[in-house]
């Protein structure tokens, strides 16, 4: 199990160090900060020299890094990692050196609370904040029946929630965010393409609420009314602590005691590769790429990349939109990879503006709103410098951002939501959609070389 | 509700004695303890960046008085980095341990536990036992949890002390406690008890099995993970009850934390091989899929470790993901650690129904900047083309057109593969030799040029220059490297069988078997000159029956990592093990190795294969625990069946058979060098690029048997 955590700045200078155990000296640190920090080419997030196993995860110029002696549970070390950094963030809203330097103290209570001999402990948020606070608590007799409180809650079955939690006026809301992979070829075709969808919730419910909570899935949705198709398969679903797994997998009703305020209640992937087990086998064969069916992409990008002679290349892009006329795209940036020896390029466009970075060797073009049905281009030309060598230009993808609200890709939809608490009160839910796409929306180039003359 | 944190201005170096008597000064007038807080905090900050405080030990220890939880805890934390050097003084610091022990704040009671468990020196150790044996029966789950894990620290600090003592018999009741918190902890406490090479053997009978699974669903996500990993130390002595126990663990695969689901499956990998009912095997493989694929959508090192076991998982069960390549094409953005792991994957995953896409993909790949990742996914495309014939032609055509780009690099892997592809398929290919031969000046690795003189040789007799080209790569012959010079030597020798009639043949074998014999230090090579001139002393027909005697194809068929080895691997599925596909033992010092525990339940063909343990070290007087809660009447007839027998040492492996079956678990990644045996001296470069082939491709003799078996690879 772990051994010691440690967070280092990016110049390898120790914020925080907590040895577990007594296997490791503080000078274990060292070493760290020679292989990784300093070294510019680490090629895992795992590094083992010897017997000792060094495990880090950057955020924002931070190493949050645990190190073990023994075979540790690989997944456990980094979800651990993860999940500091989340309770880190719940705490002090961003994590980085800065803040880290400002709340050590803190941390050190934090690690010392969600961590016991290299074990990880209860770390649910909502109950560390009810004994882990900035706040000076006096230790006295006082104390010791509230005490009895949350530690009851901090090992028992719902540890995720308060039991006196109240509110004048009870609310939930739902926030279905799916964000979009697409992985789409220079001819057009879909190489994969998948939706990861999160199904965020902030509960504000007086005592134990217990919640129902429906989607139109296609398991559920089959037996009981035929003849809607409107349903979704849902490849595979990961839950909040909250959810009871054995009633999901009986009888897929997604019922559960929420925590108090904001969580992600479950994790779904709509995939597009899980077509292939239904395709007929004759048609793989001949038809090597398909596009998906039950993906809706919203946007739909078109490039045209010529290369004239060794001096210029030409690009003509076009967005073409998918979605209903009523909806509309916001926050588009498309990022237009140039070849490295560009010197300049001329941008012309009808929306948005474009602008040549050449920090970054990318032309960015930068749409505020998209409407449905609406279709926009940009073309351009990149003057290269000539070049006695022609340096190797990966043709980096085109990268796409953007939002649309009120769209689901997957075509997920909440059915319900129901809340049953003993008080009987009356609970608002409201439902909101938004499909988006950061980094990893993005379609391949392939370069037509164009002679001249 | 908490505002933030002001305590930057505090990483700065701190002199022993300003510290000191500022802390003095704070004993007056200090209202609301805020002076002596802001010194403590100093004092931990300067802790942090390396500074040694333990000078200021008496006046820290001091601030104990002050009835504020949190001065408490920066003293303990001070208390933790500096008790175990201040044997002298820790006394002091004892009578407040003490007080804190029987607060009425079962907070501060877990608090103090922890804090003395963390200080491993007598004087402490000592009064920690007393007040431990209160605090594992304590009215409180929160004192109990934190008393769990204090067993294991007393443990490692002093073993014997601790079984003296019954702990591990009070560990073992707390398994059986009202909360799943509680009982969790106990199982990681145990766990890591039974994980030490000097510790109590820690195994689970039926009964307490289905106790913990009952704690599984109202347990913490991390005791979720204790609990299900401590079932693989249960062996299922009947199919119905591994079966059983997947069917209630099978949901666990839909859990948000990533460890959960990984840990499940290494369970239902487990409990596989204890199973009979086939339809219930394939349900656990189609569940596994999805849950993995997700696990792809997490953080990118969560990915790296789901990746790296997935290379496993689909080799033991091929059907998990067989038609999810597309999910491992890599992202543009993915870091190259997850990139080289899906690499891999789409190889395994490669066959004729999606070669095509997947060698797109690869000649995608082929482009990129990474020279690391470049030369992976060239080879790649070779090992397609000898993997999957359908796609052989096309791989072919992918590897013909990357020469043309003469970056350096990968030329000399495509010459690398394109001699496999060769070998794979004789008189297929061999139109490409004269495209091969333009590139030569580009090859500059012992490696590829190995492979491009081993082609040379092999085919001299269609290459009209061939007598030229190797008399240009026999230049620098004393200073090549030794695998280049056992090419040439024997190329020499086959140019010379194929053109005996030839002027320049004859030279060049001359000239090399002189430099061989008389100008070499290297024994093989030198052995190998003598070897070749005395064959072609005493019989020239005879030596180019042998050179060029018909060789072996190719195939990938066996790069199968051996059954007995991947299920062995499988039990560490999750673990930094799995992460490198070597046993813990292997590089871990201490750590003890795992294996398949045979019950009459296990399914013959695990058995067959079954992978015996080095002997443990087992303590030299037995520990003789009785089993926890509840007997097991009908479990105690039957003699196999462990009676929660903690007592009972792991199976002696039988003798001699240790040293067999080791050597076959490691043959993976050894038994390339065996085919220096045979004339073709490139068999033994499987090592020269380390990592890159994990899964190289090799002759075809003994495979057969091998394939044959794991066409059923369920069982």
């Amino acid at each position: 199990m772990i051994s010691a955590f440690f967070i280092f700045n990016q110049k390898g200078e120790v914020l925080i160090s907590r040895l577990y155990r007594t296997d490791f000296k503080r000078s274990i640190a060292d070493v760290f900060r020679i292989q990784v920090v300093s070294n510019s080419d680490v090629r895992s997030p795992i590094i083992t020299l010897g017997s000792t196993s060094f495990f880090h995860v950057r955020m924002n110029n931070l190493y949050i890094v645990a190190v073990t002696k023994t075979n540790a549970n690989a997944a456990l070390v980094f979800e651990f990692c993860y999940r500091f950094i989340n309770i880190a963030k719940s705490y002090f809203g961003k994590v980085d050196e800065e803040s880290v330097k400002n709340n050590f103290v803190l941390i050190y209570e934090l690690i010392d609370e969600i961590c016991d001999f290299g074990y990880p402990q209860n770390s649910e948020i909502d109950t560390l904040k009810s004994y882990i606070t900035t706040e000076s608590i006096v230790s006295t007799a006082i104390a010791a029946e509230e005490s009895s409180k949350i530690t009851s809650q901090a090992t028992g079955a719902t540890s995720w929630r308060r039991g006196d939690v109240k509110y004048k006026k009870n609310e939930a809301f739902v926030d279905v965010v799916e964000t979009v992979n697409l992985s789409m070829s220079a001819k057009g075709t879909t190489l994969r393409a998948d939706v990861d969808g999160h199904i965020q919730m902030r509960a504000y419910l007086s005592g134990t609420p217990e919640c129902k909570f429906g989607l139109n899935d296609k398991l559920v949705i089959d037996k009981s009314e035929h003849g809607t198709s409107d349903a979704v398969e849902l490849d595979d679903c990961r839950f909040h602590q909250c959810v009871r797994l054995h009633d999901f997998n009986s009888t897929r009703t997604i019922s559960f005691i929420p925590p108090d305020g904001e969580f992600e209640l479950m994790r779904c992937v709509t995939n597009s590769s899980s077509l292939q087990n239904t395709i007929n086998p004759m048609q793989r064969t001949h038809n090597s790429y398909r596009s998906t069916s039950n993906v809706k992409l919203p946007l739909r990008i078109i490039p045209t990349v010529n290369e004239i002679g060794t001096s210029q290349v030409q690009y003509t892009i076009t967005i073409k939109t998918s979605f209903d006329n009523k909806l509309s795209a916001t926050n588009v940036v498309l990022r237009i990879p140039t070849p490295l020896n560009t010197t300049s390029v001329d941008c012309k466009v009808a929306n948005g503006k474009a602008k040549y970075v050449p920090a970054e060797n990318v032309v960015v073009w930068k749409l505020p709103r998209i409407q449905g049905g609406q279709e926009c281009t940009f073309t351009g030309t990149a003057y290269l410098t000539s070049t006695t060598t022609r340096q190797v230009w990966a043709r980096p993808p085109i990268d796409v951002d953007f939002q649309v609200l009120m769209f689901t890709a997957s075509g997920l939809i909440v059915r319900f939501l129901k809340v049953f608490e003993k008080g009987n009160y009356q609970s608002i839910k409201w439902v909101r959609y938004l499909t988006k796409a950061e980094g990893t929306y993005q379609i391949r180039v392939s370069v037509r070389i164009v002679c001249q003359g | 509700m908490s505002q933030p944190g002001q305590d930057a201005k505090f990483f700065q170096r701190g002199k022993i004695e300003e510290l000191r008597s500022e802390l003095q000064a704070a004993e007056s007038k200090d209202k609301k303890y805020v002076k002596r807080k802001t010194v403590l905090k100093r004092i931990v900050a300067n802790i942090t960046m390396g500074n040694d405080m333990s000078p200021l030990f008496n006046d820290v220890v001091q601030c104990l008085g002050t009835p504020l939880l949190e001065i408490k805890k920066m003293v303990y934390l001070y208390l933790i980095s500096y008790g175990r050097s201040k044997p002298n003084q820790i006394h002091l610091v004892i009578p407040y341990f003490l007080q804190d022990v029987n607060d009425r704040n079962p907070l501060i009671r877990a608090l103090a536990i922890r804090t003395m468990s963390y200080i491993p020196i007598p004087v402490v150790t000592e009064s920690l036992t007393e007040n431990l044996r209160h605090c594992l029966k304590d009215r409180d789950a929160y004192v109990r949890k934190t008393a769990a894990i204090c067993v294991a620290k007393l443990y490692a600090a002093d073993p014997r002390k601790a079984e003296k003592g019954g702990f591990v018999e009070l560990l073992r009741d707390l398994m059986l406690d009202s909360n799943a918190t509680v009982v969790a902890n106990a199982v990681a406490a145990l766990s890591e008890i039974g994980d030490r090479q000097d510790g109590v053997i820690f195994r689970l009978n039926l009964a307490t099995a289905h106790k913990l699974l009952n704690a599984l669903e109202e347990s913490s996500e991390w005791g979720q993970i204790y609990i299900l990993d401590s079932l693989l130390r249960y062996v299922p002595e009947r199919h119905v009850d591994a079966e059983q126990m997947a069917e209630r663990i099978i949901v666990q695969l839909q859990h948000a934390n990533s460890a959960v689901v990984l840990t499940t499956i290494k369970t239902l990998l487990y409990l596989m091989n204890y199973m009979e009912n086939r339809k219930l095997i394939e349900h656990c493989c189609r569940k596994m899929g999805p849950p993995l694929v997700t696990l792809l959508s997490s953080g990118p090192e969560v990915q790296y470790v789901a990746l790296r076991n997935i290379l496993l998982i689909i080799q033991r069960r091929p059907t998990v993901l067989k038609n999810d390549v597309k999910v491992f094409f890599c992202k543009y953005n993915d870091p190259i650690y997850v990139k080289l792991a899906k690499l891999e994957i789409m190889y395994r995953l490669a066959r004729a129904e999606n070669a095509n896409e997947v060698l797109a993909e690869l000649q995608e790949y082929a482009t990129e900047v990474d020279i690391d990742f470049v030369r992976k996914a060239v080879r790649s495309i070779g090992r397609l083309a000898i993997k999957v014939e359908a796609a052989a032609d096309k791989s072919i055509e992918a590897l013909l057109s990357l020469l043309e780009t003469k970056v350096s690099y990968v030329v000399q892997e495509a010459t690398i593969v394109i001699k496999d592809i060769f070998r794979r398929y004789p008189g297929k290919y061999e139109g490409v030799i004269p495209t091969l031969c333009t590139h030569l000046d580009l090859l500059d690795e012992p490696e590829s040029k190995a492979a491009m003189v081993w082609i040379l040789g092999q085919y001299a007799d269609r290459i009209d220059n061939a007598d030229e080209l190797l008399d240009v790569l026999l230049d620098g012959f004393l200073s090549e490297a030794v695998e280049v010079q056992l090419a040439l030597l024997t190329a020499a020798v086959k140019l010379f069988v194929y053109k005996s009639g030839s002027e320049s043949a004859k030279e060049i074998v001359h000239k090399v078997l002189k430099w061989a014999t008389e100008d070499v230090d290297n024994p093989d090579l030198r052995d190998r000159g003598f070897m070749y001139w005395r064959m072609l002393a005493i019989n020239p027909s005879v030596t180019g029956e042998i050179v060029l005697a018909e060789k072996p194809p190719i195939t990938t068929d066996s790069d199968r990592m051996d059954r007995g080895a991947l299920d062995q691997l499988l039990l560490h599925t999750g673990t930094i093990s799995s992460i490198y596909h070597k046993n813990p033992e292997t590089f871990i010092r201490n750590a003890v190795g795992k294996a398949l525990v045979d019950s009459p339940a296990l399914n013959s063909n695990s058995r067959a294969v079954l992978v015996a343990l080095p002997r443990l070290q087992v303590p030299d007087m037995p520990i003789v625990i009785p089993g926890p809660g509840p007997q097991e009447p009908q479990a105690q007839k039957r003699d196999p069946p462990p009676l929660a027998s903690m007592s009972k040492p792991l199976p002696q492996p039988e003798e001699g058979t240790v040293a067999d079956v080791e050597e076959e678990g490691e043959s993976d990644h050894e038994d390339t060098p065996d085919q220096s045996k045979s004339d073709d001296p490139y068999s033994s470069l499987g090592n020269a690029f380390k990592d890159y082939m994990t899964d190289q491709p090799r002759p075809i003799v003994t495979t057969s048997r091998q394939r044959h078996e794991d066409e059923d690879l369920l069982f």
